[in-house]
């Protein structure tokens, strides 16, 4: 097995033993990567020399010590390009700081290495929203790796990165794991700092993990999680050891399978692998239980109206005055405001940025923006009544696996339509993660992978992994 | 919910400093029109006596002691700015001459 296929906890191992060192991992990354990211296409840069000077100042007794974690182009670290996907930022910003997970992976021994593609500043669920950068699935090529962390999971799927960084607002962790075939955890709304995070929608963004193996999932929260001063939505909540218990299994569990994610919409072959994992952890020892969440139907249009109206107060700081691409001639300012945003954003960020700027307008504020918060309440509810009688939620994470590249470009609502079963945990602001449960034909000679989600309550990450890691 | 108010794209882009084109603006209308149809399938709900939920937890002032801290440093800031003199960000003129 290659180096650059192993897992965090495989290398940790070899480099403890001192049968490797950081630098023949890097090394082998940056092989893969020339012979491979060129076909691919998850990354948007990576400096090697960089992560050498690192990796030659690398802790091995650090639990990360050595490993190379490759990180999403919206998550800041000093002295790197983050450019969010974005003609704005490109070759016009460079990170004058670490983001405060950026700094935790160093402080854990982590070596931070590659700026992964991803649709513009995370609005979509394919990466074709990238402006500087078109990535493929690497289970088939003419297929989308989902999004808007697509060059994350397409890295860690095709063996270009050992783990990666990404980040979930809507599912942007976990719908492109599930498509690429790796776990992704988007953790509890406040978890995860989110500091020098480039900022999408403020009450629904957070950090995580997107790895091989559900082991490097946890060993990644690990290292990430934790109360933060500079984040004051970070919560200042103990963080468990999430290996302690990760081999537990599921006996005696209680697991809900809720009647509204496997209704219509659905692929046939994506409901029965779901199903599937499912029975495998009922034979495990874990009840399975019917349950509702009745207000499950609204959660599309309750998250497209409170996402964009915080994208559009959010991006409303890049006016290419104090950092990015500035256009027009400068002698007239809102001249240079708006000649600035129509050269630098593309159509799917200007698209969030009217619908949120119009909702959150005066006459339309009251009957969109706030009832959508009302019924974001509801969505709260309805796990809050869950999670009163199972241990954790199991689902599918997409209605279907990856779709080919180009087929939704016109028609944005039938994109945002697919992101049914993982808006709701953002909303509700709880855990979950996807996982890998098997293959189905693509009818053109590829396998597509489909991820099981689990969704657990809030801060109940050491559960999650639990049932992730018997489902594994 | 307003039925009989579509959204004016044009209207609205310049409230939020976009400048669109008129291919844009022929796209984003219908598009938008689709969308705005789609999420008025709220206002079937019932949320009487709701509370809206702006955060997923309660979110409260944090203080912390008022000593001073590094802050960033300005070279790394400035250099990110598209024009910069006197160790400042240069800005187009705010005031319109008279």
């Amino acid at each position: 097995m290659s180096l650059s296929s192993s897992t965090i906890a495989s290398l940790r191992r070899q480099l403890s033993a001192g049968d490797i060192t950081p630098d023949d991992i890097l090394d082998d990354l940056a092989a893969r990567i020339a012979s491979h990211d060129g076909e691919i296409g998850a990354y948007l840069s990576h400096d090697l020399e960089a992560a050498r000077r690192d990796a030659a100042a690398s802790d091995l007794s650090k639990p990360l010590g050595g490993i190379p974690i490759a990180l999403k182009d919206n998550i800041n670290a000093l002295g790197s390009p983050c450019t969010c996907g974005s003609r704005f930022l490109e070759n016009a910003y460079t990170s004058p700081y670490d983001a405060s997970v950026t700094a935790a992976l160093r402080q854990a021994g982590a070596i931070p290495f590659g700026r992964l593609n991803m649709d513009e500043f995370a609005m979509g669920s394919s990466t074709e929203n990238s402006a500087l950068g078109r990535t493929v699935n690497p289970a088939d090529p003419t297929r989308i790796p989902g999004g808007s962390s697509g060059g994350s999971a397409a890295a860690v799927a095709a063996d270009l990165a050992v783990a990666a960084l990404g980040s979930d607002t809507g599912g942007s962790i976990r719908q492109p794991a599930s498509h690429c075939g790796v776990v992704g955890l988007k953790p509890s709304y406040g978890r995860v700092s989110r500091y020098g995070l480039v900022a999408f929608a403020s009450s629904l963004d957070q950090i995580g993990p997107l790895t091989k193996s559900v082991e490097d999932s946890a060993l990644l929260l690990q290292a990430i999680a934790g109360a933060d001063p500079r984040d004051s939505t970070c919560l200042d909540a103990a963080v468990p050891d999430y290996l302690a218990d990760l081999d537990k299994g599921v006996a005696g569990m209680r697991l809900g399978l809720p009647k509204e994610y496997f209704g219509e919409g659905i692929d046939p072959a994506v409901r029965e692998k779901v199903e599937a994992a499912a029975r495998k952890l009922e034979a495990a020892g874990a009840e399975l239980v019917e349950i509702s969440l009745p207000h499950t139907e609204h959660a599309v249009a309750t998250y497209y109206i409170i996402a964009p109206a915080e994208a559009s107060s959010n991006l409303s700081r890049f006016d290419g005055i104090r950092y990015g691409r500035r256009h027009g001639d400068g002698s007239d300012l809102i001249e240079t405001y708006r000649r600035s945003r129509e050269e630098g954003f593309g159509p799917e960020v200007k698209r969030r940025i009217i619908l949120g700027t119009w909702v959150l307008s005066s006459g339309y504020y009251d009957a969109y923006y706030s009832r959508a918060q009302k019924v974001r309440a509801l969505i709260r509810r309805d796990f809050d009544e869950a999670f009163g009688k199972v241990d954790a939620i199991l689902s599918p994470v997409s209605p279907v696996a990856a779709r080919r590249l180009g087929e939704n470009d016109d028609d944005p609502l039938s994109e945002y339509l697919a992101d049914i079963y993982t808006i709701a945990a953002n909303l509700a602001g709880i855990c979950a993660v996807s996982v890998p449960c098997g293959t189905i034909d693509s009818g053109s000679g590829t396998q597509l992978p489909v991820g099981l989600q689990v969704i657990g309550p809030h801060l109940g990450e050491a559960t999650l992994l639990r049932v992730a890691k018997a489902a594994e | 919910m307003a039925t009989d108010h579509p959204i004016d794209v044009r209207h609205v882009a310049s409230l939020a400093r976009l400048e669109l084109t008129e291919e844009e603006t022929a796209t984003f209308q219908p598009q938008l029109d689709a969308i705005l149809k789609y999420v008025e399938s709220l206002s079937a709900l019932d949320v009487e006596g709701l509370e809206p939920m702006a955060h997923p937890v309660p979110v409260l002032d944090v203080l912390r002691d008022d000593t001073p801290l590094p802050s960033l440093p300005p070279e790394g800031l400035l250099a990110n700015a598209p024009e910069q003199a006197q160790n400042q960000v240069r800005v187009p003129k705010v005031i319109a001459d008279a």
